[in-house]
């Protein structure tokens, strides 16, 4: 086949994992302990970058429209299933309204994306397009639900003295709120503020890399790059307010009561 | 029921709360009238209701039965923060904001409710002299305050916001008797500048002190409100 970048064969792949022995050689002698660990990450790594890869394969060979909508939705289910399970505090509703932010915020954005800034795809649904962009924006949007959801539950538990003495002198819920709920949202979105920060001075994006490796003009791949910064970025955002609000509203009732017994204490870990 | 002909301030009626994740009932039936000038104590051992109570009168918790009211008035939804304004529960350990004694009194006119107000410094003042303290007290920071000179900060912070009602929860359970009395000190001034117009709840587990502070004291035991003497 003639390709425009060099093609790797299972034997080239072979020599990159002889590095990996380097780490469990140096884990052996200090006796971290981590050999096992080791092996198991990178055995994950293989086997599950070989199923996406047959994965994609499959779904990229003209496959109709609800194949690739179907995986979208699994993509979007794990996404908040893993969302919901990084939180060390749970409530009573965290799920719905982890699965409503992390639906409504990537969905909107990453259609947003495909129907308005990339447009002129043939079919609409064009998996090369679809499945990479959403998943790029999930995986940055639940890191953000997650942050910022524990940043809310924790520091309202830690706070609740403060919380409850607001609401004791005569503030509304939303001002006995606010603090921890600014703090909340600045945590979510921090990890992808500091990123669009040192973007392409300190770090070179994996896709940007890919785009590059692949012999597209950097310029190209630079363009892109950016879309997928403010793609991630407001879908973050987004994500992150909508949890957080709709957490709020489950913590607090139309009384201005803090319901702090709702805030599951046993499954911190 | 009210037995003098003054105005009936804050009333229960039916108060139930259940335990979060049980069928034990932690307040039961609790019927209760607060009227003007009433120096109320609710005495009882721990764990027998009494912070309970003093939060769901103050409509800090979800009630499984019964109602509040202020004024013949149910207190729900968006009169509550408005109610709280008139009758304000105040925590055994106070929280303070961030900053100096006066960061935290002046903090709660920041609240929509208290915008019509302002921080007046001299009457703050005022009250600290009667207690025989100076103003210095304001400049020091939260953490360098003593707990008793915490509890006299956020006695302040609630009274200059001119309620009616204060709910007291043990406010000098924690404190040694010299701040103790000041705490009981500033309460009685704060009574004696208005007396009709304005009332307190104290609970407390110290019987002497109930006597001491109320002119009427209630006991409560596994949620149920007993009777009492007049002191």
């Amino acid at each position: 086949m003639n390709s425009p970048y060099i093609e790797l064969d299972a034997s080239r792949v072979a020599l990159a994992a002889l590095l990996i022995l380097v780490n469990g050689a140096i884990s052996l002698g200090l006796r971290l302990g981590m050999g096992r660990t080791l092996l198991v990450a990178s055995v994950r790594t293989v086997v599950q970058l070989l199923l996406v890869g047959m994965v994609l394969r499959w779904v990229f060979d003209d496959r109709p429209w609800f194949v690739v909508l179907g995986l979208l939705v699994v993509m979007t289910v794990v996404a908040g299933v893993t969302a919901v399970q990084r939180n060390q505090r749970h409530y009573p509703g965290i799920w719905t309204d982890t699965m409503i932010s992390v639906w409504a915020s990537s969905w909107l954005i990453t259609s947003f994306a495909l129907l308005v800034v990339i447009r002129d795809m043939q079919p609409w649904y064009q998996p090369q397009y679809a499945i990479p962009l959403l998943g790029m924006v999930l995986g940055n949007t639940l890191n953000g639900i997650s942050l910022g959801l524990n940043a809310l539950t924790e520091s309202l538990v830690t706070r609740r003295d403060e919380v409850e003495s607001l609401l004791a002198l005569g503030a509304t819920r939303w001002e006995a709120a606010g603090a921890p709920v600014r703090h909340a949202v600045r945590t979510g979105m921090i990890p992808i503020v500091n990123a669009m920060m040192v973007v392409g001075v300190v770090s070179l994006p994996g896709m940007m890399t890919g785009q590059i490796l692949a012999q597209a003009d950097p310029l190209q791949a630079v363009k892109y790059q950016i879309v997928i910064m403010f793609l991630v970025a407001s879908a973050t955002g987004l994500g992150t307010i909508a949890v957080i609000l709709l957490s709020y509203r489950r913590l607090f009732n139309a009384d201005h009561q803090f319901l702090y017994a709702r805030i599951d204490q046993e499954n911190a870990q | 029921m009210s037995l003098s002909g003054s105005e009936d301030f804050l009333q229960s009626r039916g108060l139930g709360r259940r335990a979060p994740r049980g069928d034990e009932w932690l307040l039961r039936d609790v019927g209760l009238t607060v009227h003007g000038g009433q120096r109320l104590a609710i005495v009882g051992p721990s764990g027998s209701g009494k912070t309970l109570l003093l939060r769901a009168l103050a409509r800090l918790d979800p009630l499984d039965r019964g109602e509040v009211l202020w004024r013949g008035q149910a207190v729900v939804g968006n009169r509550v923060p408005d109610f709280r304004r008139h009758v304000i529960y105040l925590h055994q350990r106070p929280v303070l904001a961030d900053g100096t004694a006066e960061d935290s009194l002046r903090a709660p006119f920041r609240l929509s409710v208290h915008r019509s107000s302002r921080f007046d410094r001299d009457r703050i003042v005022n009250w600290l002299q009667l207690l025989g303290r100076d103003a210095s007290l304001l400049a020091r920071r939260q953490r360098e305050l003593s707990g008793g000179e915490a509890q006299i900060v956020a006695l302040l912070r609630a009274i200059q916001l001119q309620p009616q009602v204060l709910l007291l929860d043990e406010p000098t359970a924690a404190l040694d008797a010299a701040a103790t009395g000041a705490v009981e000190r500033l309460i009685d001034i704060w009574m004696q500048q208005q007396d009709a117009a304005r009332a307190t709840v104290w609970v407390s587990h110290d019987v002497q002190q109930a006597a001491r502070v109320s002119t009427e004291v209630l006991s409560i035991d596994r949620g149920r409100l007993g009777g009492g003497g007049t002191s």
